[in-house]
């Protein structure tokens, strides 16, 4: 309106304010981001669990739950065991290089587990996440009704909804639709027992 | 150049915006409501209720989608879900302060927007339409709040939805079966808390938006009233805009930042401070769980309906029925809605009006707050009296606004704004 | 006009307020404060020691009263868990199902007490059982009349007995009417120990009603700050462009 303006003052202050205006948005706006984080309920819910395999026999296992999930806690025959490393030319990750589990799992080979008798792992096909199936004899191609495993199956897990296929310690067979072995979460044995904590690397942190 | 001025700026911001231009009014929309939108330029300190009514109204459909996001509209989760928000959501309690005191804030701002109109006489020729949009606005708010009030499923949601929705069984014939069908229940239960609940985040805010979308339009449409009660189109300048106008954007957008500003300032104090505003805002009785055995002490709504609920409790039953109350409280909102017309002053603002209005105004000022203040204690003593005589005055004041308002004195009005 | 409106708010207001206490006893003032974190470590084991066999606190996790109260998980778990074993699990009363029976009706959840009743109500209720044979444990309350709770910190508080005034009721015949209580056998704590133990409970209590009350507080000092830097750029903005219109 009038030509004496002030054009400096006048940014100035529009900065200032538009400045200002903007660090208080980000700081109104976190709280609403921050809301959508796990609660306190679900981290409660998300605690460790502890899994007694004392009781399962060579062959058997349990399924639990842990955060939401569902986790397979397997006792593995020796037979089973002595036959691990054999087929690592069939896998698609046999050293779970590109697979998710903790370091000293990754250390223990075809394994993949802290003591080899009893698997731990995510009941999670990493295609779509469906649970998979346990098909742990070997060279049984008709333990699944309707599915027929092939004749060399070494035993482990089959994914019903795409046909994924994993050996007994969860690695994934080549040309499946599964990218990556079956996730290994976070566990540890209770002193020299056989009782498994799941969610924790340290038995003492539990 | 060869470029006339007039369209290099309609291409003002070239790129995207002019891009989009081309396929969404969008510059036209900017220019009709913001940076060629003429506002007086003396609005003084009333004139910033508007555009905080609408902030609230922004915070109330921000916090309430997140607060949804992890309430249970069930009776049996409702009360521990509001603790969940309160304490295991992170933030939870913010949002849900932010919330309930924006319930509050919101009536706050819109009573004195209201009262402005009353002033200033913003409700007048040709303004009808823009009260009335107003008017239901705050109808809809008012069911709004009732409902969300409902959902904390406290002792105080449960009784007082208990007693505001028996209400209507005193209309004669249709009234029991229709508290049932409110209810969904013989009692307020988890059929009547999951309905409130839907027509609480979905349908009733929908129709808010509407509204105020409605508000606006009407008001960019006749173009805004001032302290001055005049009107600035009629003073035109060579280049036809008002010569008592400024454009809203940017002497109104600066001027209603301070606004947003200063109410941000009490709007915190009072959510970090005193989220219950020693139980204004939240009602000590609503942090006990519903419990349909057991009515609080002092049964009461939440202080922005005392006035109404005052009213309603100030009329005896007799004729053997109690909806003379029901018709009162109905009739003191309903009234609202024809003020246009019963105002018959030759002004419009309180500045050229002369003693009778100022007094009459001030009388149902005071009526409002006394009502306010009987609806929040317990109906004994001198309570009852006072809410009489100020739902008489009340009603007075509209009724018999038509003679005292064309009775008085006024004052010679300006030609221009001053 | 608004100047005269707000004198005339303002003149209305005193006649509410003493209007506001209407029957009942006075309440004491509990004088808590909530950033007293000694007694609210106190509060809290008190709260365990004494109150936690039967009133739980349904909406507190212990691991969350550990971070806010400062008490490390592992003195949380031999000191004041005595009720469950987890440290995210609420603070649940060891009360069997059937205490119903026990009481009449059942040991109220105390997580928002101090919000639905406020703490000078449960610090005057925790000083007003009085000694009365008729109850069934044999006391009764100043603040709460047949309440049915036994008088837990009897020990400590000692006994008091109720002082009556004799008043003429309706149609002339004499009437007592309760007016106070006075001690009548002392306990382990003096006077001003039990208000202070007592005070320290009821600043617990506080606490485990709103969590973030104390948290709030002193972010809200920040946030008024931060707005009142914001308002005063936005006012010398508003300033600055209102030159064109005056």
């Amino acid at each position: 309106m009038t030509d004496d303006v002030d054009h400096s003052r006048r940014r100035l202050l529009t900065a200032a304010t538009a400045g200002t205006g903007a660090i208080g948005a980000v700081f109104a706006a976190a709280p609403f981001l921050a809301s959508w984080k796990p609660s306190a309920r679900a981290k409660a819910l998300g605690v460790p669990v502890e899994v007694d395999a004392t009781a399962l026999e060579p062959g058997q296992m349990m399924k639990v739950i842990w955060r939401g999930q569902p986790v397979f806690v397997v006792r593995r025959a020796k037979s089973v065991l002595d036959q691990l490393g054999s087929h690592d030319a069939l896998l698609a990750d046999p050293k779970s290089e590109d697979s998710e589990q903790p370091e000293y799992i990754k250390a223990q080979g075809a394994a993949r587990a802290r003591n080899p008798q009893i698997w731990v792992g995510l009941a999670v096909c990493t295609h779509l996440g469906c649970s998979p199936l346990n098909a742990f004899e070997a060279n049984n191609s008709a333990q699944l009704a309707g599915v027929d495993l092939g004749p060399n199956w070494p035993g482990g897990f089959y994914c019903p909804c795409h046909g994924s296929k994993y050996d007994i310690s969860g690695r994934v067979f080549k040309s499946m639709p599964a990218p990556t072995n079956l996730p290994v979460p976070s566990y540890a044995f209770v002193g020299e027992t056989m009782r498994v904590i799941i969610g924790v690397d340290d038995a003492k942190h539990a | 150049m060869a470029v006339a001025p007039e369209s290099a700026s309609s291409r003002q911001g070239g790129g995207l915006i002019h891009w989009i231009d081309q396929r969404f009014p969008l510059l036209s929309l900017w220019k009709d409501h913001m940076a060629e939108y003429y506002a007086p330029k003396n609005f003084n300190f009333w004139y910033y209720f508007g555009s905080l009514a609408l902030l609230m109204l922004v915070n109330q459909l921000v916090t309430g989608i997140f607060l949804t996001m992890s309430y249970k509209p069930s009776a049996a989760e409702a009360f521990g879900s509001i603790e969940y928000i309160m304490r295991d959501v992170e933030w939870g309690w913010l949002i849900r302060y932010l919330h309930s005191t924006g319930a509050s804030a919101f009536f706050i701002v819109v009573y004195l927007h209201m009262f402005r109109s009353l002033m200033y006489g913003s409700h007048r020729k040709p303004r009808e339409l823009l009260w009335i949009f107003g008017c239901l606005i705050f109808l809809v708010l008012m069911a709004e709040s009732f409902m969300g009030y409902v959902l904390p499923w406290g002792n105080m949601s449960f009784w007082g939805a208990q007693v505001i929705v028996s209400l209507f069984g005193s209309l004669p014939v249709i009234g029991h079966g229709l508290v049932e069908w409110i209810r969904g229940d013989y009692v307020i239960a988890d059929a009547t808390l999951n309905r409130f609940f839907a027509l609480h985040v979905a349908a009733l805010p929908l129709a808010l938006v509407f509204l105020v979308i409605a508000h606006i339009m009407a008001l960019h449409e006749v173009g805004s009233n001032n302290p001055d009660g005049i009107e600035i189109k009629e003073h035109k300048g060579p280049d036809g805009h008002p010569l008592d106008g400024v454009p809203f954007h940017p002497y109104y957008t600066v001027k209603d930042i301070v606004g947003v500003a200063g109410f941000l300032v009490l709007f915190c104090g009072v959510i970090f401070f005193a989220p219950a505003l020693g139980g204004v805002f939240l009602e000590d009785a609503n942090f006990e769980p519903a419990n349909a055995l057991q009515t609080p002490p002092h049964i009461a709504p939440v202080w922005y309906f005392t006035p109404f609920y005052a009213m309603l409790r100030a009329i005896p039953s007799f004729g053997g029925t109690q909806v003379w109350g029901v018709i009162v409280m109905g009739a003191a909102i309903v009234v609202l809605f024809f003020l246009p017309w019963l105002d018959r002053s030759p002004v419009k603002s309180i500045r050229y009006r002369g003693p009778i209005f100022k007094l009459a105004l001030a009388l149902f000022a005071v009526s409002f707050i006394v009502l306010g203040l009987c609806g929040l204690r317990p109906p004994s003593g001198i309570f009852p009296l006072l809410a009489r005589i100020g739902t008489g005055v009340y009603f007075a004041f509209f009724l018999l606004m038509p003679w005292y308002s064309r009775w008085d004195t006024v004052k010679p009005v300006p030609e221009r704004v001053t | 006009m608004f100047k005269r409106l707000t004198l005339m708010a303002a003149l209305l207001l005193p006649c509410g307020a003493v209007l506001a206490e209407e029957g009942g006893m006075e309440l004491m003032h509990a004088g808590t404060d909530i950033n007293n974190m000694q007694s609210l470590q106190r509060g809290a084991r008190n709260f365990m020691n004494y109150c936690s066999g039967c009133h739980s606190l349904q909406y507190l996790r212990y691991n969350r009263m550990g971070d806010d109260l400062k008490i490390p998980i592992a003195q949380l778990q031999a000191d004041l868990m005595f009720t469950s074993e987890k440290p995210f699990d609420m603070v649940n009363s060891a009360m069997p199902a059937d205490a119903e029976q026990w009481f009449g009706k059942r040991p109220p959840d105390l997580s928002l007490a101090a919000r639905a009743k406020g703490v000078d109500y449960l610090y005057s209720f925790l000083h007003g059982f009085y000694a009365d044979k008729t109850r069934p444990w044999g006391v009764n309350n100043l603040y709460l009349s047949n309440a049915s709770m036994p008088h837990v910190l009897q020990r400590l508080q000692g006994l008091q007995k109720p002082v009556f005034k004799h008043e003429a009721g309706e149609g002339g015949e004499p009437k007592m009417v309760l007016t106070g209580v006075e001690m009548m056998s002392r306990g382990s704590m003096s006077p001003e120990e039990y208000d202070h133990f007592v005070r320290d409970i009821v600043n617990f209590l506080d606490y485990a009603a709103e969590p973030v009350k104390a948290t709030r507080q002193s972010m809200g000092v920040f946030v008024i700050l931060f707005l009142l830097v914001f308002f005063a750029f936005a006012y010398l903005l508003k300033k600055e462009y209102w030159k064109d219109v005056h």
